[in-house]
């Protein structure tokens, strides 16, 4: 059980970290990676769950696969995006995307 | 069952795979590229059909990740209603761009697709994909006007607050499938049974109301709502405002009846009996529709308004919700039946508007019951549906919902709290009715013609409102038999 509870608690720091980056950050692409480093954290928690857990299917594993494509997707529109609002505003600030308030 | 013989009754979303296919494709052809339109619609009339032909069958499909049932039915048929009326809207909207009108339409054809699967996914892969699924082209269909800053501004909203939120719900779904070692929604409800140490079930379950309330936009997860229904092109607006909220409110459903109750109530022997949850969604539903009309009273433009209308009209489906119970679902049910009518008639006014006279803000709508008497005339009726007053659809929904809460007798002060909303709402809901009719125009009274196709639009949805306030009964049947799954 000690290998399941060091490989929860990275998954916790790294989800703490991912958290913690999308708050403070004011870096469009900065907050996409701290949005990357919350999938990462689940993913590892699937994993270590399923390896260590005494599963008897492969769930975790498929699941975490497929939230990697997931994110690659999640990242290619954000990124998308956030290259259409430099050209818009000329800043990946978003903070400068102030523009609907009230 | 297994896969191959799944396919049988998976006929409706092959048929919406197809088409989207054929739009991408075809968009490429320029000989051809002008039919997509044709196909997006045909498509969904037609996987439509199929739907209806297999109405009633109950089954679990490609080996328990998605069940097909009456409920997953019902909110099929108000995806299929509100796709089909936005793409047809959507053609006639000045302010589109065009050049992009076929991958437009693919991807709200892609979105009714991932509706689809979170109307009746059973696993939690199948849960995460589909509503990534319905995200993903959100993101995109919000930034459809590419070089509007507004626009561009709601959809970076969007994807951040979007992807946060569904980050947060994976990490919750990650630790539910630690604690329960099954995906299988239904395999958790007998593995949280004998729960080792209840505690646990804490932390996934607040993250799952973090990710479905962003998705119903449920206060405190609301605040990308009123920028993105805002900057958004005004058909994308009133689409994320009906179907993917409808989904949500089916997701949430499905998710929180099939793990935590048993045979229709709470069931005792789970964890989450020790937290008193109905009396948290009745809070979250108190804050929610107050902090929505409070929100919109203060509001000039009137997308904006209506986001925040939005807003509060989930907190009034979460108000049944509060109670659980197979009764309470139907209340839920026929309220977003009826919210599905009455708000996209709304949001084609919206834009009429905007279309004909360029105007964006209530003051700008001034003299419009004079330039379009009939169409004022229909809005009137829906703002008046929205408010819940007799005789439109409206009432009959709010009736429903408060009959819920005082036939069990809990909550009285929740619906004291509703019925002052309502009085909130009638005051900015007729502030655009005083604009319509009552302040001068300048310009000379003539009257102004809609497209024929957004004006019938209006009128059809907007006639609903009587309609289903006199013969609400065969609709209330109809979700009864839906809800059969859980012994209602």
């Amino acid at each position: 059980m000690d290998s399941l509870n060091s490989y929860l608690v990275i998954a916790a720091v790294l989800f703490a970290l991912g958290i913690y980056g999308v708050i403070t950050r004011k870096n469009a692409v900065a907050i996409l990676m701290g949005i990357e480093l919350i999938l990462n954290s689940a993913n590892i928690n699937f994993i270590a769950f399923n390896r260590f857990g005494g599963m008897e299917t492969l769930d975790g594993h498929v699941f975490s696969i497929f939230v990697i494509v997931l994110a690659a997707a999640e990242a290619a529109v954000a990124l998308a995006i956030v290259i259409n609002l430099f050209k818009n505003i000329g800043s990946v600030n978003v903070d400068d995307a102030d523009l609907l308030k009230g | 069952m297994s896969n191959l013989y799944s396919l049988n009754y998976y006929i409706p979303e092959l048929i919406i795979i197809c088409s989207i296919l054929l739009v991408i494709v075809l968009d490429v052809i320029p000989s051809l590229s002008r039919y997509t339109f044709y196909i997006a619609l045909s498509s969904i009339v037609l996987a439509g059909g199929v739907l209806w032909n297999n109405y009633g069958v109950t089954d679990s499909l490609f080996m328990g990740m998605i069940s097909i049932d009456p409920f997953s039915h019902f909110f099929k048929f108000i995806f299929l209603l509100t796709t089909f009326s936005i793409i047809l809207v959507s053609r006639y909207e000045k302010l589109l761009d065009r050049t992009y009108a076929a991958e437009y339409n693919a991807m709200l054809l892609i979105v009714l697709l991932g509706l689809f699967l979170m109307a009746s996914s059973t696993n939690l892969i199948m849960i995460y994909l589909s509503i990534e699924l319905v995200s993903i082209p959100s993101y995109i269909l919000a930034g459809m006007l590419k070089t509007d800053k507004e626009s561009n501004e709601a959809s970076l909203k969007y994807v951040i607050f979007g992807s946060f939120a569904s980050g947060l719900m994976l990490f919750g779904l990650s630790i539910l499938y630690g604690i329960t070692g099954t995906t299988d929604i239904m395999g958790m409800n007998t593995a949280l049974t004998g729960l080792e140490y209840p505690l646990t079930i804490y932390l996934p379950i607040i993250l799952l109301l973090v990710g479905f309330g962003y998705k119903i936009s449920m206060v405190p997860f609301h605040f990308w709502t009123p920028d993105v229904y805002e900057g958004a092109p005004t058909p994308i607006t009133a689409f994320l405002s009906v179907a993917p909220k409808a989904a949500g409110i089916a997701i949430l459903i499905r998710i929180f009846y099939t793990m935590f109750t048993q045979d229709g109530s709470v069931s005792q022997t789970l964890p989450l009996a020790e937290i008193n949850w109905p009396a948290i969604i009745a809070v979250g539903s108190a804050i929610t529709m107050t902090l929505g009309n409070v929100l919109a009273v203060q509001q000039q433009d009137v997308k904006r308004m209506l986001a925040y209308s939005s807003i509060s009209h989930v907190g009034f489906m979460l108000m049944a919700f509060a109670i659980l119970g197979p009764e309470a679902v139907r209340a839920v049910m026929l309220y977003l039946f009826i919210y599905l009518f009455m708000n996209l008639s709304a949001f084609y006014m919206t834009i009429y508007a905007s279309n004909n006279f360029n105007a964006h803000h209530v003051e700008d709508w001034k003299g419009i019951g004079k330039k379009n008497p009939v169409l004022a005339a229909f809005m009137t009726l829906s703002l008046l549906s929205l408010t819940g007053l007799p005789p439109t659809a409206g009432f009959v929904g709010k009736f429903y919902v408060f009959a819920e809460l005082f036939k069990h007798q809990q909550f009285y002060w929740l619906a004291i709290v509703a019925i002052l909303n309502s009085v909130i709402s009638l005051y900015y809901y007729f502030s655009i009715v005083k604009s319509m009719y009552l302040v001068e125009s300048e310009d000379v009274d003539e009257v102004v013609e809609a497209h024929p196709v957004i004006k019938w639009s209006i009128i059809i949805f907007s006639a609903q409102n009587i309609l289903f306030f006199l013969y609400w009964e065969p609709l209330f049947g109809l979700i009864e038999k839906s809800i059969s799954l859980w012994g209602g």
